[in-house]
């Protein structure tokens, strides 16, 4: 059995001798809550343009985010997280936030290449928003015109990082 | 055959006797409703006619010669023009293969005529050319925005229009909704100019170098 916190565990062996073999898990419950949120992040499907043909790439067999417990969600009810993959335009923002608005606590965003990190190509358009920041708060930014799905890989490994160590029960 | 234009795509024999068979026809037939003559670019047939006389004109072309299907609707902006907008119809004749292109010119405050009733895909198409540049079609069921963002103001593919346009989006944590305000930009738009402006003098600059070395070197010499 993996333990949640071994020095924990071996000071309740040590109180407790005859147990050999323990067949439960010691640990405290924000590091287990937190364990368990790292390893399955749900991501809310939020393709906007060509950054969602990588991101799609990352969910498929070769890169394979559901061996990080990640699943694509249809529904902003489902998901642990957002990712904005592509240019969010202005007459798409409000919809954006409705839908982060919708997603349950706690809940992050992963911001997909420079179009959702800072308008990118687009800064200087009249109808795209510089940036999805100015609508949410954004947790990873990943760089890339558009990234990898390594490098999304790589942010949703950051992702699980963040949870870990800035482990609260309640956001 | 006169195709002057350097064509990436050739047309066949047969097709260029076609359309220039078309051109010849249509420059006696409809003397007196074209602009000018037709020409042929490359593939194309290109016609130019007045705004009043499209509608009737496309109707013959759809129904007589058999260009059954509207492939787009495009808008150019000249400024400069009395007549300041340009829309092009791209007409395609299927069972023959071939290709026309019917050109009209608007003024700012002119209006062209819906032609969604002779081609249905005309709808969406007069939506859009309304929404970048303003044309007004008359007799369109729907006249709205297609592509801009609700309560989108300006036409932007107008040449005046300004390119980072007049508002932009934030959200509002007091009302706690998506908002809009003015423009405000951190870095101006840059205009980069790839032209080497030194390259020239470096040149002058270098020639001069070495006559100055060629005299060191002969003082030297000497």
């Amino acid at each position: 059995m993996k333990l949640a916190n071994k020095d924990m565990q071996d000071d309740l062996l040590k109180q407790i001798p005859e147990v050999k073999n323990p067949n439960f898990l010691v640990g405290q419950i924000d590091y287990i809550v937190n364990l368990i949120r790292s390893n399955s992040i749900w991501p809310m499907t939020f393709g906007l343009a060509c950054c969602a043909i990588e991101m799609m790439h990352a969910y498929t067999a070769r890169y394979d985010l559901d061996r990080f417990g990640s699943m694509p969600r249809p529904s902003p009810r489902q998901s642990d997280v957002i990712i904005v993959a592509g240019t969010l335009t202005n007459k798409m923002a409000a919809a954006y936030r409705r839908v982060y608005d919708q997603m349950a606590e706690p809940r992050y965003v992963i911001s997909m290449g420079s179009c959702a990190n800072s308008g990118g190509y687009y800064h200087y358009s009249y109808s795209v928003v510089r940036g999805c920041d100015r609508v949410t708060p954004v947790d990873i930014y990943v760089p890339g015109c558009p990234p990898t799905p390594e490098a999304l890989l790589y942010g949703l490994l950051q992702l699980q990082k963040k949870i870990r160590r800035t482990g609260k029960l309640w956001r | 055959m006169a195709v002057n234009m350097a064509s990436y795509y050739i047309p066949s024999e047969s097709q260029l006797e076609k359309l220039t068979k078309l051109a010849q026809h249509f420059n006696t037939a409809y003397n007196d409703v074209l602009i000018g003559e037709s020409f042929i670019n490359t593939d194309q047939l290109i016609i130019q006619i007045h705004k009043d006389n499209l509608l009737k004109f496309l109707e013959k072309l759809k129904i007589t010669y058999g260009f059954q299907q509207l492939i787009d609707i495009i808008g150019v902006d000249y400024p400069a023009k009395v007549e300041r907008f340009e829309v092009i119809y791209n007409l395609l004749n299927l069972s023959n293969n071939l290709r026309v292109m019917v050109k009209t010119f608007v003024g700012e405050q002119d209006y062209l005529e819906s032609c969604s009733k002779l081609y249905t895909n005309s709808d969406w198409l007069e939506r859009e050319i309304w929404d970048m540049f303003g044309i007004y079609f008359k007799n369109h069921k729907d006249l709205r925005r297609i592509l801009t963002d609700f309560g989108f103001e300006g036409h932007p593919l107008r040449k005046d229009f300004p390119l980072v346009g007049f508002s932009e989006i934030y959200f509002d944590e007091i009302n706690k909704n998506v908002a809009y305000k003015p423009v405000e930009l951190d870095a101006e738009y840059r205009d980069y100019d790839y032209q080497n402006p030194w390259l020239k003098d470096i040149e002058v600059d270098t020639f001069k170098h070495l006559q100055e070395k060629d005299k060191v070197m002969k003082k030297l010499d000497d």
